[in-house]
């Protein structure tokens, strides 16, 4: 059976000019013709082009799960959009083989003014619905965003809340055979973004193809069986969506400018008296020992190994990694004080030691790693901006969502209890 | 399930065919597009509806006066307030058409970057919306009809026709202004300068028989000419010289034609640069 989607060396370009100074006027036309004054600024900036997508070529099968993932202006929001038929590429093209709806946005065609259950209406019909098919649906439509009560309200008069989840709901009610979604999961309260992701997955698992587009990497995890990694405009990746999300990991780590080995010798030190340089490099290791240049998935295990000299023997050392975060604070610090069992014995020359986390906890962010080594139980070398690491959302708890705040994710669960006996849900 | 339905998307440059089957595939969101523009039109305002007809009321008054009674300008024939209402009803039912349609991808450009559809909706929906205040314009004409006793004739029938005339004017317009209003916004200033010279080279304060006939033609070449003198004719059953209508009506249906043309050709660039 051929492909559901084929792209074809879909290029695309921008003309720069053109997007900053959003229209010519009428002038600059007319003396561009004309070949009047004002010919060499509107030259300059037609000369301003970029390809946002530069021969992009992949299959998508029938009853597929792919997820398109890559950084901003990787090209993403393009490629759907010429594959929506929003815009045209600028070479290359894309065969489809079914009814595609595609939602870049929810909420598109509200309007403030008409009531809810109007909206509905409207909405669903730019979205490609029948009237009838509408009206069939429309108690599901009305359920599903719980704003029953608010049905002849103008939505101008809703909240934020109530409007995303009554757009979603329209949107979520489309039936095509193939859903072209963009980020709309970034939406609403905890327990709309759940129900979200389940209609998500019941309509995946209903054999229907979908493109997601997304940052989450969680729910591409959660989603999706395949990856496309968009990486300036070209297919940087394209295969299982696990790999894919390593994939992604590696080029968003790639612009840290940061490998996976550190240098500490070279590392600026802030200390003011003048010490010999001890720490000489650190390195970044998954679990399974694979060398990652400083972006890993929440909860995945970490290694770092240090290396460094002591010129004279030490009786004792210890090493000690703090991980601040963005707003400076320190969340966690790992320290060899706190391993029980030890080598004893001189140290000296260069040594490699390791720290081993089995699972990293912290919140998706950025975190800066100070590192320090004390010898015969002194501190003899700091470095303190040593190394960046990246979390990066990972599918954690299982259900798709991660959570936004606090500072670490742990494992836990919840159950009700009730008065006179005991029940469970784990 | 596949095979059903097959797409290619490739770059498109040039003179684009209309693809009437998709059209006609979308055509219940053309109905939702005018029902959102005719229910939100008169949305908040203490008024509502009563705009519509007040618009061409106080017009009919204010022309009498001043152009009838202080000029002595002549109908040719009907009672001057009846003459200028019959003119002044399509030719206010053209100029708030051609506004909203002018503005109208500028005024949806939400729609047209996220979400793709026949973009030929936009202009003509913002046009047929306004087919409604129409309506109520003509149910007081034949208030005022009966008011100055006069009656309507069979000629009445061919009013569709020029109802018709008036749309395809003010969407082969409107379409050529929205798709260029994309790129210059010129056209927002154009718009209502273009509309305030029409009011008089198109015979709606005066009657054609004004004019020397060698003039005519030229008088002709306005699409709304024979829109206004089809009006009067089917309404009041004024005389009308029929080379002139004739003229005037095949130029909208020019209009309309190089509108949609135009429209397509522009198209595919709007979500790029709007």
């Amino acid at each position: 059976m051929p492909p559901i989607i084929e792209f074809r060396n879909v290029s695309k370009e921008y003309v720069l000019g053109g997007a900053v100074r959003q229209q010519e006027t009428l002038r600059e036309l007319l003396m561009r013709k004309l070949r009047l004054g004002g010919k060499v600024e509107v030259e300059a900036a037609v000369k301003q082009r970029f390809w946002a997508l530069r021969d992009v070529s992949f299959n998508v099968n029938e009853g597929e799960v792919l997820g398109i993932i890559g950084r901003n202006g990787a090209g993403k929001s393009t490629l759907l959009k010429i594959l929506s038929r929003i815009t045209d590429p600028t070479t290359g093209s894309i065969e489809i083989r079914g009814r595609l709806a595609s939602l870049l946005e929810v909420g598109t065609g509200f309007h403030p003014e008409l009531t809810g259950r109007e909206n509905i209406f409207l909405n669903g019909a730019i979205l490609g619905m029948r009237r009838s098919e509408i009206v069939s649906k429309f108690d599901e439509i009305v359920a599903f965003s719980e704003v029953e009560k608010f049905l002849d309200t103008p939505v101008k008069r809703y909240s934020s809340g109530m409007y995303v989840r009554l757009a979603f709901s329209v949107a979520a009610h489309l039936n095509p055979e193939i859903l072209v979604v963009d980020e709309v999961l970034a939406v609403g309260d905890m327990s709309f973004q759940k129900k979200c992701l389940g209609k998500m997955s019941e309509v995946s698992q209903g054999g229907r193809t979908v493109i997601f587009v997304s940052h989450n990497m969680a729910a591409v995890q959660n989603l999706c069986q395949r990856g496309v990694v968009l990486s300036q405009g070209k297919v940087l990746f394209n295969g299982g969506a696990e790999d894919a999300i390593q994939q992604y990991l590696h080029s968003v780590a790639g612009t840290a400018e940061q490998g996976h080995i550190i240098d500490l010798l070279n590392a600026p030190r802030t200390a003011k008296k003048i010490r010999p340089r001890l720490l000489d490099s650190m390195e970044f290791f998954t679990d399974g020992d694979v060398a990652m240049p400083g972006t890993m998935p929440m909860g995945a295990g970490l290694k770092m190994r240090i290396r460094f000299n002591f010129p004279d023997p030490v009786e004792s050392f210890d090493v000690g990694i703090g991980f601040d975060n963005v707003y400076g604070q320190r969340v966690f610090t790992a320290h060899s004080c706190f391993e029980p069992e030890r080598d004893g014995g001189t140290h000296v020359g260069p040594q490699t030691f390791v720290c081993n986390i089995p699972s990293l906890t912290l919140v998706p962010g950025e975190y800066v790693l100070r590192i320090w080594l004390d010898a015969n139980g002194r501190e003899v070398d700091l470095v303190n901006e040593a190394a960046r690491l990246q979390v990066i959302e990972s599918d954690y708890y299982g259900t798709g969502r991660v959570p936004w705040n606090g500072v670490f994710v742990l494992k836990h669960h919840w159950y009700s209890e009730k008065a006179n006996g005991v029940s469970s849900n784990s | 399930m596949n095979g059903s339905y097959q797409l290619v998307i490739k770059p498109r440059s040039g003179w684009q065919p209309i693809n009437w089957h998709e059209a006609y595939l979308h055509r219940e969101l053309l109905g939702f597009l005018i029902w959102r523009d005719i229910k939100i039109r008169y949305r908040q305002t203490l008024l509502g509806g009563v705009w519509a007809v007040l618009q061409p009321l106080m017009a009919m008054l204010i022309f009498t006066f001043v152009f009838n009674r202080l000029a002595g300008v002549r109908s040719d024939g009907p009672p001057y307030p009846l003459f200028a209402f019959a003119g002044l009803a399509p030719w206010i039912f053209f100029s708030n058409a051609l506004t909203a349609s002018s503005n109208s991808l500028v005024a949806n450009q939400q729609l047209v970057a996220k979400i793709y559809f026949p973009r030929l909706f936009i202009p003509i929906g913002a046009v047929m919306a306004l087919l409604v205040d129409l309506g109520f314009s003509l149910l007081l004409l034949f208030v005022l009809m009966i008011k100055y006793h006069w009656a309507l004739t069979f000629h009445a029938l061919e009013l569709p026709v020029y109802i018709f005339a008036a749309l395809l004017s003010a969407s082969g317009l409107g379409l050529i202004f929205s798709a260029l209003n994309v790129n210059f916004r010129d056209i927002k200033y154009a718009v209502p300068f273009i509309i305030q010279m029409g009011l008089f080279v198109t015979p709606v304060i005066y009657p054609v028989s004004y004019l020397p006939a060698r003039l005519r033609p030229l008088l002709a070449l306005n699409p709304m000419t024979g829109v206004v003198m089809g009006f009067r004719s089917a309404l009041l059953g004024t005389p009308m010289d029929m080379s002139v209508l004739r003229l005037s009506l095949i130029v909208s249906v020019v209009l309309f034609a190089a509108g949609l043309l135009i429209f397509r050709r522009m198209e595919r660039r709007f979500a790029d640069i709007i």
